[in-house]
């Protein structure tokens, strides 16, 4: 248990954050808030693949020239994460869009008060 | 040689949304097109390489020279080809519709050709962290537009089609993540040597396996992850209703497949029976809740969106069962859903149009005002159904017989009871159309509010056309399923090859 937490603690983390984000967007009325839930749980993600794809004593994968060094920590990971977040940070913006339509048509970002607009039309 | 041209698949889309962005700017007319021509080019190239791929096998590309299981790879195998013509052909039909019907500028085109792009990516990729990407380009476009309306109800819908879209492609993501810890690769083909490698019953692998496939059924809306896809449909602008209901949910459906059997591949059922049964058992409840919730609606757009659900499941059942005939029966009534929904929701929105008419009452009449459009979508409808010679019964023939072959009569049964559903909510709207008298109708046009004298007393010959076109491609497909079998042959071996 101890060297769980003192050696893996950020998959820990992990699993912190998906719980957060999911319990956020799940309970939140307020679809900022869910917005950022949605961003929470994302998050978790990220820090999953960037903690697996450290190993100990890794370097930064820059090989010099003529090959050797190493150990190298994974670089794949930490790419296809850049990629995740350039997603994510596009997925916000149109999130947030819709969340201003949704203000100026409604004159509310909160869900239960939505509901009662809505049924009154 | 052939190969070199496979990355215009997406490039061409992309391009022409680049483009159409620049020509809104000098002119009004511009977006739209170069919307069509871009969709023509598409479908071209679509055609040509689908073609190539078919009869002289699979076609592949590195893109960026970087070596296969290093660097990205873009496959085109028989069913890659099926679906990028798919996605090419109904989006320039639907294209027609959308000029005609949401003249929305700019921006509705560029998002239109992004969704092209998206789509077309996921079909011809072999690269499962490329295959997330374009999975989000896609579903980026289609919250757009969704909310296109302009509406506040659309803005609503789009956000929840987000809040449930970014999660189901966040738990894909994160089922890659699981299959590259185990692997150390994303390569679809290289996955499918190394997953073995790992051990199917290594926990890392099921726990992939289950991440994905909850991401991409929630993309592809079964029961109960279904929620977010009739507010989407039910809210969007009719053009865009046609196009999603007709590609998006079939796309992620397809690469559901391509999942299953390229990167876990049959070994992986055969060695967790668990998995297959969890996957027919989902399917099933979403084949049976799904139709009773259409049976359940009356408003139009949204009987056809909960009778996806239900087909969608038909799909997955198809794919879950895993004989021959029922996975070819999988692919065949993935396409056919798509030609027929497509063609019934081009009906709702012109109906609409032309009378308001939304719901299942309001449409008593209509075979006796608008003969062809009534016919035509009777046909679809039928079609649905499961009525021969369609593609509807092709693919459901396949399946079930699949389903009997693998002895999995209970999954038989299931499919024959939905065909009855089925029935049931399709036979009302029939019925509506050519028994009940048309004055039911014209009251409730009077009560629509919307001013008959503002509305179009026909409907534009090229809408007609399309829905004529749509009925018709679903008779000659499902005539044509042997020589479709024929052609896809080899695709089903190396699918299918443990």
């Amino acid at each position: 248990m101890i060297e769980l937490l003192t050696t893996k603690y950020t998959y820990l983390v992990v699993v912190a954050l998906l719980a957060i984000g999911a319990y956020v967007m799940i309970e939140s009325d307020n679809f900022v808030k869910k917005i950022i839930g949605l961003n929470v749980f994302q998050t978790g993600i990220f820090v999953f693949f960037i903690s697996s794809a450290f190993r100990t004593g890794g370097e930064s994968p820059v090989v010099q020239s003529g090959g050797g060094g190493g150990p190298f920590v994974s670089p794949l990971p930490h790419v296809l994460i850049l990629t995740a977040i350039v997603v994510g940070v596009s997925l916000t913006a149109v999130a947030l869009g819709l969340v201003i339509r949704i203000y100026g048509s409604y004159g509310t970002v909160n869900e239960d008060t939505l509901a009662e607009v809505r049924a009154d039309d | 040689m052939t190969d070199a041209f496979v990355p215009l698949l997406v490039t061409v889309p992309m391009l022409g949304a680049v483009l159409a962005v620049a020509t809104g700017l000098a002119s009004e007319r511009g977006p739209p097109a170069v919307a069509g021509g871009t969709l023509a080019v598409q479908t071209v190239l679509a055609v040509w390489i689908g073609t190539d791929a078919i009869a002289n096998g699979p076609l592949s590309t590195e893109v960026g020279g970087f070596v296969a299981p290093y660097g990205i790879e873009l496959v085109v195998d028989g069913l890659s080809a099926v679906v990028v013509t798919l996605v090419a052909v109904v989006s320039l039909a639907i294209l027609v519709y959308a000029i005609r019907d949401d003249p929305s500028g700019t921006p509705f085109y560029t998002e239109y050709l992004l969704l092209v792009t998206g789509l077309s990516g996921m079909a011809v990729t072999g690269d499962v962290f490329n295959l997330y990407v374009f999975l989000e380009i896609s579903g980026l476009a289609t919250y757009a537009l969704v909310a296109s309306a302009g509406t506040g109800r659309s803005a609503v819908s789009a956000l929840k089609y987000l809040m449930f879209g970014t999660v189901a492609a966040s738990l894909y993501l994160l089922g890659v993540g699981y299959a590259l810890v185990a692997t150390g690769t994303l390569n679809m083909a290289d996955l499918s040597v190394k997953l073995a490698e790992a051990g199917y019953d290594s926990t890392l692998v099921l726990a992939s396996f289950g991440f994905i496939v909850v991401g991409l059924a929630t993309k592809t809306a079964l029961f109960p992850l279904h929620t977010w896809q009739p507010d989407a449909y039910n809210d969007a602008p009719d053009s865009v209703s046609a196009l999603i209901a007709a590609l998006v949910s079939t796309v992620a459906g397809y690469a559901l497949l391509r999942l299953v059997y390229t990167v876990y591949t049959p070994a992986f059922f055969e060695a967790v029976p668990v998995a297959r049964t969890a996957l027919i058992v989902f399917a099933c409840v979403s084949i049976v809740v799904g139709s009773v919730l259409a049976v359940a609606q009356s408003e139009i757009k949204r009987m056809l969106a909960y009778s996806s659900v239900s087909q969608y499941g038909l799909v997955v059942v198809g794919l879950a069962i895993g004989t021959r005939a029922a996975v070819f029966g999988a692919i065949v009534h993935l396409v056919g859903h798509a030609i027929m929904k497509g063609g019934l929701f081009v009906t709702a929105g012109t109906v609409d149009d032309v009378l308001g008419a939304k719901t299942v009452d309001e449409y008593a009449g209509l075979a006796d005002r608008y003969p062809v459009l009534g016919g035509a979508s009777a046909v679809l409808m039928l079609a649905m159904v499961g009525i021969p010679p369609a593609v509807g019964f092709a693919g459901k023939w396949y399946i079930a017989l699949g389903a009997v072959q693998a002895g999995a009569w209970p999954v038989a049964v299931v499919i024959f009871g939905s065909t009855l559903l089925t029935l049931a909510y399709f036979a009302r709207v029939i019925e509506r159309m050519y028994v009940a008298p048309a004055a039911a109708r014209d009251v409730a046009a009077a009560d629509g509010g919307l001013g008959d004298d503002l509305l179009p007393t026909t409907p534009p010959r090229s809408l007609v056309a399309l829905v004529v076109g749509a009925a018709v491609v679903a008779i000659v497909l499902g005539l044509a399923v042997t020589d479709l079998q024929t052609i896809l042959e080899p695709t089903l071996d190396s699918l299918l090859s443990p």
